[in-house]
């Protein structure tokens, strides 16, 4: 059989929108909040560092992040197919490597709190 | 065999607003355009606050205002529907088997939406907002 990437990809994309399923609602409803100018206490400074500097924290927040960027990178290969844009080999490069350089970049973030 | 067989002309861009079901589809598939952006959102915040205290209250400042809510209520409508729509799907994704039989979807679909409702209410916990 020949080899695929496609399992690799497919499984970020299922594994991102399930955690987006679950989370996404409710982050978007904490930014939402600080958009109000009601921000939530952990959107302090101190609370938000303090979260981030926990290595729970950073795990949580480079499941979040980089998941996120993955299952929206599959589907939008995928959506843009489907509004008529044919060039899938050039889509899938594109929206991959946005993908790992933003995973590239949450770790680094990440490292620097 | 004809030799030109018909063949119905289908818009390669607009093929979807063809059917109510079409759109429910894309409707559920650019959910990932709102997904990805507020992924980005997230990623700037962390890049703000590795950056120290001003360069993160500065960023905060910068987030509020009518565009922003606009944007954000555009991606937690959108969070929503990719939350409702993957989880209605799940009976076909995960099946579980008892014996014979398979449990019903309900009860599959319902241990979601359980598991979503507990989970955003830790999230709101931890955050101060409960």
């Amino acid at each position: 059989m020949a080899k695929s990437n496609k399992p690799i990809f497919w499984s970020l994309f299922a594994a991102g929108g399930t955690l987006a399923a679950f989370l996404a609602p409710v982050l978007a409803l904490l930014f939402l909040m600080v958009a109000m100018g009601h921000a939530p206490a952990l959107f302090s400074y101190a609370n938000l560092h303090a979260f981030a500097a926990h290595w729970l924290g950073k795990a949580f927040l480079l499941g979040v992040i980089t998941l996120f960027l993955w299952h929206a990178a599959h589907r939008l290969r995928v959506t843009l197919h489907d509004f008529g844009l044919r060039q899938d080999a050039v889509v899938a490069v594109v929206v991959y490597t946005v993908a790992a350089i933003g995973t590239g970049l949450s770790v680094l973030y990440l490292l620097r709190i | 065999m004809s030799r030109k067989p018909f063949v119905r002309p289908v818009s390669k861009t607009g093929w979807w607003l063809k059917h109510p079901r079409y759109m429910r589809y894309m409707s559920r598939e650019v959910t990932c355009v709102f997904i990805g952006a507020f992924a980005l959102l997230m990623l700037c915040t962390l890049e703000r606050l590795s950056k120290g205290p001003e360069a993160y209250a500065s960023f905060i400042a910068a987030i509020q205002g009518p565009l922003s809510v606009l944007g954000l209520l555009l991606v937690l409508i959108f969070a929503v529907h990719n939350a409702t729509s993957w989880f209605n799907v799940t009976p076909k994704a995960l099946p579980v088997q008892i014996g014979e039989e398979f449990l019903a979807g309900k009860y599959i679909i319902g241990a979601h939406y359980a598991v979503w409702i507990v989970a955003s209410l830790v999230v709101l916990l931890l955050a101060g907002v409960i």
